[in-house]
């Protein structure tokens, strides 16, 4: 119970501290000093303050986008486990429920974006569906290979204990998996080489340019939900990668945490080290993740 | 099998139990509902609204009926036909129940969308003919799902394939609508024959024609094999699985819109129906059923949503998907047949209710959609998606039903399209995690696939609200937009508050799914009573999760109001420094899906038509595509053509003499007895 509502008050608190450890990491690589690990914090805070300003060919969808969007993410927090032993809400098939919000967030935010009528958010809403839809069989490749090694139905079960007997038994396939699902947790929260959150051409961006219209508190709300998705992606790899969770349920959770910080930081290597992808590529890399997960339940099968 | 378990009249009895009566009460009422409008004709507003009124209080005592049925109250009822080997037998169990839920109330709805929407007043005779055909399609679709004799069936299903055709031909003047119209006769006929045989090889292994003794029929006989290929085909071609699907979009684009949405809401499902009926009178039913079933499903799930990213008439794109939807059905069904194939409960239950679940859930958003599109249509006159636009602000209501549509058959909570494909999903994760003896972890390539198909869907979707109901209008057609009539909107929110109340609380449904699925596959309750609580106790928390979704809308909006008032500062859409946008630069529908669509360029042969800008100045540049159905237009049509050929060729041969005709007629009449004697 204690640890249930601390993974929650974690979920709800760190993830923008996420984005400030991937800021400090490519800073840091380049040579510089980077912005103080609060910074999204304080911008979050910044733009709640602000008065919004509204394009006038936008109607009500445009308005309840960025709030469907995060109330969307947040009831999907309540189905990952985020430290504590079991997730907030487990039941067989949760990872189900679990994509389906992530989809909802995704299509009001898309349709949102073509409320304002511009080419520049139509052509970002066009490519996020894209790549969003590639990402999905390659994540559900993943948990059915998940689902073969560990024998759960239900997140808390195909990211439980049942890890570590599947790690010593059929690492070279959770292996597989764990790359193909950190390739897809790139590109569902739009970091490099999928997407550059630091980059000012419009034509190129995808998730930033979607919301260039929205201002103020929905900007906030908007990017506090990318936030949240970006540390339930970290989840899904940290657990998978940590295998087993601790007997001691507190340095489990530390353990969490420590794998969080982790996989913010090999995501701000990725940034720092590598450039984005052509768009055309995008496919293909999406693709090349679902072939990485096919492999892993072809072994997975051999058995 | 379960066949005689619930059986609670002897079977002679003269009157039938209270369930069934309502049934065949209703099926009756809404064959003759029609009548009215051609008797009442002198008081044309009058005739609807009595026509409508006697359909609608069919449906009511009909859903009545049903939903005692799904209580428990199954019932049967059997009486004399002077028919050779036929009676007059009827059924209703729990499969018959679910399918009658949507076979009956969902047309109600769309007759009483016709009120506003076809009006008799305006339309005079072509209406008449309309509700004549729409009530006797009805009654028929009713009629199918409550019988217990194979004669009786196929007097049913010839009825319903007969009126669909006339409800096609309604507006018979125009030059698409008759093409699609006996595109569709010759592929429901080519569906009739194989049934025929179909009953005939059942007739011929059960020694009767009466369902009744159809039951516990064993699988692994030869002629099972050639039964099951025969329903695939027959009842495959009814409900649009891909490669059979190449008669739907045509005619479900042709129908007036309220048709469109009975016939892609239920009489599709009518095809399922008779698929789950025929696989239910087998016993040890072999792993290749499932196997195809699933595979075909795969395929129609896959291919459908693909066609109808590409298309640009929004009802030729919601035709398609229906062939989606059908194929997440036939996805469940075949996980059921295998999970009773390799002896694993749990595969029936939840692959089962997943089907059977999403055919009640597909009648609900696919209804609300089309006569959503049937709206949109009668306000703009255009249903070229790249011709609209910015509808969301002329037509409000009609903007908001739609989106709760587009939600639920994108699968996204909390509406009933995630209900049923959770269900599916679970089924396939199911068939991964069992070892040993019979088990079937290729069936897990199911929930990749069905993640694909809702990804596909949600931008199909997004693509379609955009271009219909946001931005500006891409057209004069659109700026011309008005709401539509309270009679075409009521029905469309009734619709849209199913999609919800059954999201909401899938666990409502569990029981008698469950019980449902124990009638079909002939297992004990008790094995399937592990998986059926597993499903209830997820359900319950679908429930929760969706009900904190919901009131995280609500705090999150009220935070963001408090913080903005009511009014703000308005400005143009951000332009990026380019001053002067026209609503002709914005994306539109083909231009959304087009990275998508290049993706299955492998299935697709899109015919473009291109005239790039040349020179310094250039004057003028156009562009233009058409997807044209892969099957259809490319396979069927050619291959039927060059048939015609030869058979020209061969005619020409003999002059076009009767004589010679007869003399051929002979020959062949010889040449069958000389086969016959030979063997």
């Amino acid at each position: 119970m204690l640890f249930t509502a601390l993974q929650l008050a974690a979920f709800l608190v760190l993830p923008p501290l996420l984005l400030g450890v991937i800021g400090r990491v490519k800073s840091r690589v380049a040579g510089r000093e980077g912005p103080p690990l609060l910074q999204p914090w304080r911008d979050l805070l910044r733009l709640a303050g602000k008065g919004a300003v509204y394009s006038r060919t936008t109607t009500w969808v445009f308005r309840a986008g960025p709030v469907v969007g995060l109330a969307a993410i947040l009831a999907a927090g309540l189905l990952m486990p985020l430290g504590a032993p079991s997730a907030t809400v487990a039941f067989a098939g949760d990872f189900a429920l679990l994509a389906s919000l992530l989809g909802l967030a995704r299509f009001v935010t898309v349709v949102a974006a073509l409320d304002t009528g511009s080419s520049f958010e139509g052509m970002g809403a066009a490519r996020e569906v894209t790549f969003s839809a590639l990402a999905e069989p390659a994540l559900f490749l993943g948990l059915v290979s998940l689902a073969r090694s560990t024998g759960g139905l239900d997140l808390t079960h195909l990211l439980g204990d049942g890890l570590a007997v599947a790690w010593r038994s059929d690492a070279s396939s959770l292996l597989l998996v764990a790359l193909s699902i950190f390739v897809v947790a790139l590109a569902e929260n739009a970091r490099i080489p999928v997407d550059d959150p630091a980059t000012h051409l419009e034509l190129t961006m995808i998730h930033e340019v979607m919301v260039l219209d929205h201002s103020g508190p929905d900007l906030a709300l908007i990017q506090y939900g990318a936030a949240l998705k970006l540390y339930l992606f970290g989840a899904l790899v940290v657990k998978l990668a940590l295998g087993a969770r601790l007997a001691d349920p507190a340095a489990a959770f530390a353990a969490f945490l420590a794998g969080q910080l982790a996989f913010a930081a090999a995501i701000g290597l990725v940034e720092a080290t590598m450039a984005r992808l052509r768009l055309v590529r995008v496919p293909q890399l999406l693709i090349g993740a679902s072939v990485l997960s096919g492999f892993a339940l072809v072994l997975l099968l051999r058995t | 099998m379960a066949w005689n378990q619930t059986i609670l009249g002897t079977g002679k009895d003269p009157i039938p139990t209270l369930s069934l009566l309502l049934i065949i009460a209703a099926s009756c009422l809404a064959a003759t509902s029609g009548g009215w409008a051609l008797a009442l004709r002198r008081r044309p507003a009058l005739a609807q609204r009595v026509a409508t009124a006697v359909l609608v209080l069919g449906a009511v005592l009909g859903m009545a009926g049903a939903v005692l049925a799904l209580a428990g109250q199954g019932a049967a009822w059997t009486s004399d036909w002077p028919t050779p080997r036929a009676s007059l037998s009827m059924k209703v169990d729990g499969l018959s129940a679910f399918f009658l839920l949507p076979v009956l109330g969902l047309p109600a709805l769309a007759s009483v969308y016709g009120l506003g929407y076809w009006p008799q007043v305006e339309r005079g005779a072509q209406s008449i003919r309309l509700q004549l055909y729409f009530g006797l399609v009805t009654g028929a679709m009713a009629m199918v799902c409550v019988a217990a004799n194979g004669i009786l069936f196929l007097a049913a299903w010839e009825v319903m394939a007969l009126a669909g055709f006339f409800l096609v031909f309604t507006e018979h003047e125009k030059p698409e609508v008759q093409r699609a119209a006996f595109v569709y006769l010759a592929a429901a006929h080519a569906g009739n024959l194989a049934l025929f045989a179909l009953f005939a090889l059942l007739g011929r292994m059960a020694g009767s024609f009466e369902f009744a003794a159809m039951s516990g029929l064993d699988g692994g006989a030869p002629l099972a094999g050639w039964v099951f290929g025969l329903a695939l085909f027959g009842f495959g071609l009814k409900a649009g699985l891909v490669p059979l699907h190449f008669w739907l979009p045509g005619a479900h684009a042709a129908a007036p819109s309220h048709v469109s949405a009975l016939m892609s809401g239920v009489l599709l499902k009518t095809g399922i129906y008779g698929i789950l009926r025929v696989t239910g009178f087998f016993e040890a039913v072999p792993p290749a059923w499932g196997g195809t079933l699933l595979l075909m499903g795969t395929a129609s799930a896959v291919l459908g949503v693909a066609f109808a990213l590409a298309q640009h008439d929004v009802k030729r794109l919601l035709a398609y998907h229906s062939v989606e939807n059908i194929g997440i059905i036939a996805m469940g069904a075949g996980l059921a047949l295998l999970g009773r194939a390799s002896g694993n409960p749990a595969l029936v239950v939840l692959g089962f209710s997943g089907a059977v679940l999403h055919v009640v859930n597909h009648a609900t958003f696919k209804g609300l959609l089309f006569l959503g599109a049937g709206a949109v249509h009668h306000a703009t006159g255009t249903r070229e998606l790249d011709h609209l636009g910015g509808l969301g602000r002329t037509m409000p209501v009609t903007a908001a039903l739609f989106l709760v549509g587009a939600a639920a058959i994108s699968g996204l909570p909390p509406l009933n399209g995630f209900a049923s494909e959770w269900l599916v999903f679970l089924a396939s994760f199911q068939a991964v995690v069992g070892h040993g003896a019979g088990s079937t972890p290729l069936a897990g390539l199911a929930a990749p696939a069905l993640a694909l198909v809702g990804g596909l869907a949600a931008a199909c979707f997004a693509k379609v609200f955009g271009t219909v109901f946001l931005g500006h209008a891409r057209s004069s057609h659109a700026e011309h937009g008005h709401e539509a009539a309270r009679t075409m909107l009521v029905p469309m929110a009734a619709l849209a508050l199913v999609c919800a109340a059954i999201g909401l609380f899938p666990v409502a449904w569990v029981p008698s799914l469950t019980r449902a699925a124990g009638e079909w596959s002939g297992l004990p309750a008790a094995s399937l009573a592990g998986a059926a609580g597993e499903a209830a106790h997820g359900a319950w928390r679908v429930s929760l999760v969706a009900l904190a979704l919901l009131a995280g809308v609500g705090l999150l909006a009220g935070w963001r109001r408090r913080r903005l008032g009511s009014v703000q500062p308005a400005a143009p859409t951000w332009g990026c420094g380019f001053a002067r946008p026209s609503p002709r630069m914005q994306y539109t529908g083909s231009s959304f899906a087009d990275q998508l669509v290049l993706r299955f360029g492998w299935v697709f042969f899109p015919r473009t038509r291109v005239e790039p800008p040349t020179g310094l100045f250039p004057r003028r540049a156009a562009f233009g595509s058409h997807m044209p159905d892969t099957v259809l237009d490319l396979a069927i049509l050619p291959a039927l053509g060059s048939g015609v050929r030869v058979a020209d060729r061969l005619r020409a041969q003999f002059g076009g003499r009767v004589q010679s005709k007869v003399l051929l007629v002979l020959l062949g009449v010889l040449g069958l007895l000389a086969w016959l004697g030979l063997r």
